[in-house]
């Protein structure tokens, strides 16, 4: 009951500010043998209170998407091009010391490894302190009963003993609640989780993608769940986002995505992944591997591994236009690939 | 081809590991010796031709039962037993590893890598041989003949487990014991994978023990499943009796908190609970804590796989 009003004076403040909106974001790697283009063109939209699942397999850019929105890119990665947006405010021209005002207090990050994004020399309790109060005017005790309430909300029994407990002290389950406490410190309107689960074991991965489900209901947070598990996104996520080589290839609700896919990659994969109802003797694939940073195709990445594939598809780019009640980027759904 | 006499039977197998701290240290903090029970009392057998697949959470042992089928690491007791394979010999035993970054030799042509158990054998008598068994078995795992001259990191994640593979059947193994082979791997390249080793399993009779911890994969792939937890093995059923109807509570809160894409429940209830540390396993049934149905019986006795419907499950409350 507590928990219900909170947000509402944040969302009245900016009714139409959506709680992320990246617009043709391009990332770029110079290196000695040339630039690398690893995110190109990208553009995303989170409202408060959603879950946009970032979904791609290795190399498809998803972290990359997800480090450029927390400004964390490392050298000599750079944007390129684009605008990102974090309620309404444009964040990707801010210098660093702005940026890390803005990083934790407006949005927050947990990473896949608890274990290494935790400071294994101080205690739980010292390092939620320290992030409340380099976010907030409250006083040392002030954050402690902060501190307190943060780990109770995402599920930490015995929250007032732990406090003062060491990291290792701590299952990947229970790390894994005390970085989304850290993440929530400052109350962000949104949430970067890069690969929240995928260091967990099954059941302990359930609960927390239900924790991070009731967060964003309760405090209207947007979250960003960049993962390359789609039954993780099937169960959490509002809408999905999924990424090949570098671009969104298609976006739409889950369950369209799911059960409607009109891009040829995407229904690759939704065929790829092993039934939990029936038994094939073969299951679908998809020959070849995605292409490597260097070695991109011209015209549609995909064309090579795609059976639908036309001359078009090797000239041009498809862009991310309608298809049915999904976004998809093919030229199958913009006048065919001739 | 599933005969009756099984190519691998493991009776009442353990594992203990001294995970002490160093002599001196035990001497001076007082600490007693500490041991962990990886692997406790289990028992199974995989007829020949078929696929056994043990399923269950980090630190339930499953690669310890890897490791010791294949000699890796020795059994403290119990017996493993392999059956006959062709020509009267003893059953050939081979592993396919996770990880293809690290399994193999980077410095080593792939030729090489996939020809050292055929030289070392000596299953061919002449290099030519060998030279055409490599480029026989690099077909059949899907690569092309001159990819002999390269090195493993020329090949993307998929491709390198393909080598893996070659390697695994180069001296012509009964058994291929997998330890997680495709859980480094992307969702499109891991169908690959596993389309590969079911092809390879009806054209050469293979018979595989399959250690996972993604049901789907599991599901796929085996004819019978052996649940464990916490170093026991808790269910044992054919698979589609297992996905059908789950008995041990262990195995129903693991088959109802696998996400599923074709029916996702987001509503569902929270599973409370973590596994216990192995170092200090719960007395008697060791899911007692976590039990849905437990009782204070099960704080105290150790339940035995027993015969139910079909299945053997360790439970005392069914």
């Amino acid at each position: 009951m507590m928990m219900q009003p909170a947000p509402a004076p944040a969302a009245v403040a900016k009714p139409a500010a959506p709680a992320l909106e990246v617009s043709r974001l391009t990332v770029e790697f110079p290196t000695r043998r040339g630039v690398l283009t690893a995110i190109d063109d990208v553009s995303l939209r989170i409202e408060p209170g959603e879950i946009l699942g970032v979904v791609g397999e290795s190399g498809a850019g998803k972290s990359i998407t997800g480090l450029a929105v927390l400004g964390l890119l490392e050298a000599p990665g750079r944007i390129a091009g684009g605008e990102i947006r974090v309620g309404g405010r444009r964040i990707d021209t801010l210098g660093e010391v702005e940026l890390t005002k803005v990083r934790g207090r407006e949005m927050g990050a947990i990473f896949q490894d608890p274990m290494t994004a935790l400071n294994p020399l101080f205690t739980i309790g010292a390092q939620l302190v320290e992030t409340i109060r380099l976010h907030s005017c409250l006083s040392r005790e002030g954050a402690r009963e902060r501190a307190l309430q943060l780990l109770r909300e995402v599920g930490i029994p015995a929250a007032s003993e732990r406090l003062d407990q060491y990291p290792h002290q701590f299952s990947g389950g229970m790390r894994q609640r005390v970085v989304i406490a850290l993440a929530l410190a400052a109350e962000p309107g949104l949430i970067i989780a890069d690969e929240p689960t995928t260091a967990l074991d099954v059941s302990i991965q359930a609960q927390i993608t239900a924790l991070l489900r009731r967060l964003c209901d309760t405090r209207n947070t947007g979250i960003m769940l960049v993962t390359h598990d789609m039954g993780v996104i099937a169960e959490t996520a509002d809408r999905v986002a999924v990424m090949y080589s570098g671009r969104v290839i298609e976006t739409g609700r889950v369950e369209d995505v799911i059960h409607d896919a009109r891009h040829p990659y995407t229904k690759g994969l939704m065929a790829a992944i092993p039934s939990l109802h029936e038994r094939v003797d073969r299951l679908a694939q998809i020959d070849g591997a995605m292409p490597r940073l260097n070695a991109r195709p011209d015209g549609c990445a995909f064309n090579p591994r795609c059976p639908m594939a036309g001359p078009r598809c090797r000239r041009e780019k498809p862009a991310l236009t309608p298809a049915g009640r999904n976004a998809a980027a093919c030229f199958l759904h913009q006048g065919g690939t001739e | 081809m599933i005969s009756a006499e099984p190519i691998l039977s493991v009776t009442h197998v353990s594992k203990q590991f001294d995970v002490s701290a160093p002599w001196l240290n035990r001497v001076l903090e007082r600490k007693p010796k500490l041991f962990v029970n990886a692997v406790n009392d289990i028992s199974f057998s995989i007829p020949r031709g078929s696929c056994l697949s043990i399923v269950g959470e980090s630190g339930c042992g499953k690669s310890t039962v890897a490791r010791l089928v294949t000699g890796l690491n020795s059994a403290s007791s119990g017996e493993i037993r392999f059956g006959r394979g062709s020509g009267g010999r003893p059953v050939r035993v081979q592993m396919i590893f996770q990880d293809p970054h690290s399994s193999l030799n980077p410095r080593w042509r792939v030729g090489d890598i996939i020809a050292e158990p055929i030289r070392e054998m000596k299953l061919r008598a002449t290099e030519a041989e060998t030279h055409q068994r490599v480029e026989e078995l690099l077909h059949t795992v899907g690569l092309a003949a001159d990819d002999m001259r390269k090195y493993a990191h020329e090949f993307s994640g998929g491709q390198r487990q393909r080598i893996s593979i070659a390697r695994a059947l180069a001296s012509e193994p009964e058994l291929l014991v997998c330890d997680e082979p495709t859980s480094a791997l992307d969702v499109s390249v891991q169908a690959q994978i596993l389309n590969l080793m079911r092809r390879l399993q009806e054209e050469f009779g293979l018979t595989y023990l399959f250690i996972s911890h993604d049901l789907s994969v599991v599901r796929h792939m085996s004819d019978t499943i052996a649940v464990m937890y916490l170093g026991r093995i808790v269910e044992m059923a054919p698979a589609e009796a297992l996905f059908r109807a789950p008995q041990h509570p262990y195995s129903r809160l693991l088959l109802g908190t696998i996400p599923d894409i074709h029916a996702p429940r987001r509503d569902r209830a929270l599973q409370a609970g973590e596994p216990p540390s192995p170092l200090n396993p719960p007395t008697g049934c060791t899911f007692h804590p976590r039990c849905p149905i437990a009782t204070e019986h099960c704080k105290r006795i150790v339940p035995d796989l027993q015969t139910r419907a079909g299945a053997q499950v360790a439970c005392l409350n069914l």
